[in-house]
């Protein structure tokens, strides 16, 4: 670090947020795309869709920010995650951009709705199992030689990867259908109060597996969370704790609370990891500071990042305040 | 077979941007003529200028939201295929092409939505600065992009340690030599597309005698424009080009498909360069011509390709041809342009059949220029991927394997096909609409109640006959 001040953890804490703001996001309306094969019938189809129709482009453009963001931040995390998920980067994009092709032309299809309704369907699970997989191979870390990726081409999907792939899908699939009963009302509300427990079964059910397994596989996480006892051990216990309000919200049948609670599950699931990982970024060799790329660079991008940040929240939270409310069937946003 | 990472990752990498490239350089033009429509109806309140900018909005919003969804593969195949290349180069590029993203998303989060949704529910002075400020804005987005490029081409204010570059001067770097005349030359070539594309279209409704008012007054302003428009082109182009002669001297070779160091360089119309022999098949040219082109003297000495080791040289006849490709198209503007003028006497070149078809067919003459141009750049700054300091293969993710690339290829190809295939079948379901309806959301739907999608300011249906 030749620069005057360290700014990797402000970095850090960029690049953490946007992340964590991509996965609540996107997750929502990723999550009505894998609930679109189990709806009911077509005009709840056409509700959920519109529920999400004003913002999920705005939801993925954080993405975009992201990637760039990394290269420019932590190159390091840009060049080996990228060439080692490379299939699994396919998938993910191809997967976006056919489930964003899908939500647009949907709209304005008559005959074809049913091939636009596949196709939504089909990206969002790929888009979602795909980033469940990055999740899980950066827990697994990655085999690495002066800086460069020299592992394989499936590396990315092991047993393990396949647990985070399959939970992703699960856990996207929870936000959505707590956003139903937030955004709708009726039959397709009700349908939403009845899938959210087996849904919420599910998580669990994933969130135990990778706690148990992760220490297994990672002698480094198993010494952070058993050698002693530290404070740390609050993030699960706040995970769990956002379960029990998300099924009591749902008992009192409580519209608003079970989101909220669902966003708790994954900001402290998320949390967790970054506990159990960081600051290894590039597990198993290389730090955030490793990864990071010359302090004058990141100072370059950081003052336009934070003249344009504030605006971009104060326009999403705008969005939603515009959208706020119940969605009807027949109400369209298209 | 073997399959080759190095050229299947570089075929991705073409096809992608390629397929990319086209909608921003439309899009870039077409945001400037909004903004002009805008202001014109702002100034004068006539119902024409309102109707022509509603519909060129409506295509607008189509091409800008094919553009995004194409161009978020760019943002990570630079990772995926070009580690090397990423890594070395991410002090400089990461930053750059973040500041870019930043851009288009501060544009499309402020003023792209009021330009779309906005009408009618802003003062029209909002609505014309929302018009301005959109235009502007695809420009510096694009000064990001091409200060990228730019830098690959003639790298500057940058110092190697170790494997990776440092940024010792930003200035340096952001304008580096060749920027300004590859952004004059973009900007222009924006315009020209987008004018063509509006001739094209105003002269296929014509044909059709549709909205025959409005169009010929888009017809008649944007033959003014490319009148000065094309000619500027083919100047701010030889600018270009002297530039690179003087930064990049072996691509300038291979465009001129010049071997020898010489005087009296011969501008060749047509040849079929050897690489194997060194040497051009076939020649027809003008003697005299490039040197004086290129030194503004027919005995002038130009440099050939034998200033440079075989294995520094670009593949010269892909560099050659696209060269020519390029010029060529560009001369036919311009004729197409000066064409106009001849027939603006008693107004012919409203009713003339045969102009307004041969314009419909030059609506799609820009695209080709602009990508034989990239190819020209691009293929003519080989074996480089950033000039003199990393080789192409250098910058390659060491982890990939043929079979890998050949893959996402394909599956890129299939992806984009299908998207390239429903956006111009929509875009096609929106000219045939026309400007004849005034779109049915203004009057209908609550003005709060829309989403802000770029599509969504588009209500034409997907299949014929729904409306």
């Amino acid at each position: 670090m030749d620069s005057m001040f360290d700014l990797v953890p402000i970095w850090a804490g960029i690049i953490g947020f946007g992340i964590i703001m991509y996965v609540l996001m996107d997750g929502f309306d990723l999550g009505q795309g894998i609930l679109f094969p189990f709806a009911r019938n077509e005009e709840d189809r056409d509700t959920m869709m519109n529920s999400v129709a004003p913002v999920w482009d705005g939801n993925e453009t954080w993405l975009v920010l992201g990637g760039a963001g990394l290269l420019a931040a932590f190159p390091l995390v840009y060049t080996v995650f990228l060439p080692a998920l490379y299939l699994g980067v396919f998938v993910l994009l191809a997967g976006l951009i056919f489930r964003g092709v899908a939500f647009e032309f949907r709209f304005k299809a008559r005959t074809s709705k049913y091939l636009w309704s596949w196709s939504f369907s089909v990206g969002s699970i790929l888009a979602t199992f795909a980033q469940g997989a990055v999740v899980g191979s950066y827990i697994q870390g990655f085999e690495t030689e002066n800086f460069r990726y020299v592992g394989g081409a499936f590396d990315w999907l092991t047993p393990f990867t396949v647990l985070t792939g399959l939970g992703m899908i699960a856990g996207y699939a929870l936000l959505g259908s707590t956003w139903l009963i937030l955004k709708t009302e009726g039959k397709l509300q009700a349908w939403a109060y009845r899938i959210t427990p087996k849904l919420l079964a599910m998580v669990v059910a994933v969130f135990i597996a990778i706690s148990i397994w992760t220490p297994l596989m990672d002698p480094m996480v198993k010494a952070r969370w058993f050698d002693q006892f530290s404070l740390i051990w609050l993030l699960p216990v706040g995970a769990l704790l956002s379960m029990v309000v998300l099924v009591r919200a749902l008992i009192k049948r409580q519209e608003g609370l079970p989101f909220v609670a669902t966003m708790g599950i994954f900001v402290f699931t998320y949390l967790g990891l970054a506990a159990s990982k960081l600051p290894y970024i590039v597990p198993p060799s290389y730090t955030l500071w490793d990864a990071a790329s010359a302090g004058e660079s990141q100072l370059f991008l950081l003052i336009g990042l934070l003249f344009v940040i504030p605006f971009v929240l104060m326009y999403t939270a705008w969005t939603y305040w515009v959208f706020r409310g119940k969605v009807k069937a027949g109400m369209g946003y298209h | 077979m073997e399959l080759d990472p190095l050229f299947l990752s570089r075929l991705q990498f073409a096809f992608v941007v390629s397929f990319h490239a086209i909608f921003p350089v439309f899009t870039i033009g077409l945001a400037s003529y909004i903004a002009v429509l805008e202001g014109f109806a702002f100034k004068t309140n006539h119902p024409t200028w309102t109707i022509l900018s509603r519909f060129w909005t409506r295509v607008f919003a189509v091409v800008f939201g094919m553009g995004v969804v194409s161009g978020i593969v760019m943002a990570f195949q630079f990772g995926t295929n070009w580690s090397n290349f990423s890594y070395t180069s991410a002090n400089f590029l990461g930053p750059i092409l973040s500041y870019e993203v930043v851009t288009a998303f501060f544009l499309e989060a402020a003023f792209l939505g009021v330009l779309l949704f906005g009408r009618g529910k802003v003062p029209p002075g909002i609505f014309l600065l929302s018009a301005i400020l959109v235009a502007v804005g695809t420009f510096i987005s694009s000064f990001w992009i091409l200060s990228a490029n730019s830098w690959m081409q003639t790298p500057a204010g940058v110092e190697m340690r170790g494997e990776l570059l440092y940024v010792t001067s930003w200035s340096e770097a952001i304008f580096n030599a060749s920027l300004p005349y590859r952004f004059v030359h973009m900007a222009l070539a924006s315009f020209l597309t987008g004018g063509f594309v509006v001739a094209g279209v105003s002269a296929w409704y014509l044909l059709l005698g549709r909205e025959v008012k409005a169009n010929r007054a888009a017809l008649s302003m944007t033959l003014w424009l490319l009148l000065f428009i094309a000619p500027m082109q083919a100047w701010v182009g030889d600018l270009h080009g002297l530039n690179t002669l003087e930064h990049q001297p072996a691509k300038v070779s291979a465009m001129e498909g010049n071997w020898e160091t010489k005087s009296n360089v011969p501008l060749l119309l047509f040849a079929w360069p050897d690489q194997e022999a060194q040497t051009n098949h076939f020649v027809l040219g003008i003697p005299g011509m490039a040197s004086w082109i290129l030194t503004h003297d027919v005995n002038g000495v130009v440099p050939g390709l034998d200033q440079v080791a075989r294995e520094d040289q670009p593949p010269v006849w892909l560099v050659f041809w696209s060269f020519r490709i390029m010029v060529g198209l560009g001369l036919l503007m311009i004729a197409a342009a000066i064409a106009g003028l001849i027939l603006r006497r008693n107004g012919a070149v409203y009713t003339k059949r045969w102009y307004l078809r041969s314009l419909t067919f030059m609506s799609l003459t820009p695209f080709v220029a602009v990508l034989a141009g990239w190819f020209t750049t691009e293929i003519g700054r080989g074996p480089w991927l950033i000039y003199g300091i990393m080789r192409f293969e250098e910058g390659l993710t060491p982890s990939l394997q043929g079979w890998m690339a050949l893959t996402t290829l394909i599956g890129y190809v299939v992806v984009y096909a299908m998207i390239f295939t429903g956006g111009l079948y929509y875009l096609m379901r929106i000219l045939r609409d026309g400007m004849e309806h005034p779109p049915a959301s203004e009057q209908e739907e609550a003005p709060e109640h829309r989403a802000k999608r770029p599509l969504s300011a588009v209500d034409v249906p997907f299949e014929e006959g729904a409306r």
